[in-house]
């Protein structure tokens, strides 16, 4: 598929950073036509992608980095966020609803990048970091209007 | 984010705003504990009418919030939430154990 766009983002381990994650993400989206909902899943589904990495991935620790790759085609955003943190033991596990390791935290994360974006996929292993790959078409949710008559 | 809080009868009113995740839940939390520590609260609102974002990282601490106070057989509710944020807490079930209300006023009448 041919990009029209192309950008990365590498910034500190630090919750100050994910909503400058998300901002910067939704602003380079906006290049393509999404509607303003659009948008805003967009910045939930980064935040939750990034929110993990701090919190899980680094345990909180400041010092690490995590690093965007997003790419823009005539019809797509696709997001690259990938951390160098502890990775996740069993991938299929975190992805259901309510899983967390955290009494306080709803396990709703990847819930969110699921219902929010068009396609995920996560990507890890213990010690190994974690890929999370996920994709958003313009307007997924409207049915196309052929105009052949 | 402003965080602003008021004590009437027993009912601890929250008022939140502006975009809310991992970097202000701390914070949050922090204050909310305190607040809690500190004064007789039997229940708890989240006017959420100036909030523009939130994700889950809040809504752990608003959960939490919700376990210590049904712990004393107390009740925590939501108001006013714009519509993204509206979405979020619905997918997230949290309408399930907070009712949600179009005013304070009106949650304060429903509560006591």
């Amino acid at each position: 598929m041919q990009f029209i766009n192309q950008m990365k983002l590498k910034f500190l381990s630090i919750p100050a950073n994910v909503a400058f994650a998300r901002v910067t993400v939704a602003a380079f989206a906006s290049q393509l036509d999404y509607t303003l909902s659009d948008l805003e899943e967009i910045k939930v589904a980064v935040s939750e992608a990034v929110g993990n990495s701090i919190v899980h991935g680094y345990d909180q620790a400041p010092d690490y980095y995590i690093e965007i790759f997003a790419t823009l085609t005539a019809d797509t955003l696709e997001i690259r966020i990938k951390d160098d943190g502890k990775g996740i033991e069993n991938v299929e596990k975190a992805l259901q609803p309510a899983f967390s390791t955290d009494a306080e935290r709803l396990g709703l994360g990847f819930v969110f990048m699921h219902s929010f974006m068009d396609s995920l996929k996560v990507e890890s292993q213990p010690g190994n970091g974690t890929l999370v790959i996920m994709s958003k078409r313009v307007g997924a949710s409207i049915a196309q209007i052929s105009t052949e008559q | 984010m402003h965080l602003d809080f008021e004590l009437k009868d027993n009912t601890l009113i929250v008022r939140l705003s502006g975009d809310m995740d991992l970097g202000k839940a701390d914070y949050l939390r922090n204050s909310l504990e305190a607040v809690l520590d500190q004064q007789q609260v039997n229940n708890l609102i989240f006017n959420l009418a100036q909030v523009t974002f939130l994700d889950s990282s809040i809504l752990g601490v608003l959960l939490g919030r919700y376990k210590r106070i049904s712990k004393k057989g107390g009740k925590v509710c939501i108001v006013e939430p714009q519509p993204q944020v509206r979405r979020i807490l619905e997918m997230s079930g949290l309408f399930q154990v907070m009712e949600e209300f179009p005013g304070e006023d009106i949650a304060l009448k429903n509560i006591g």
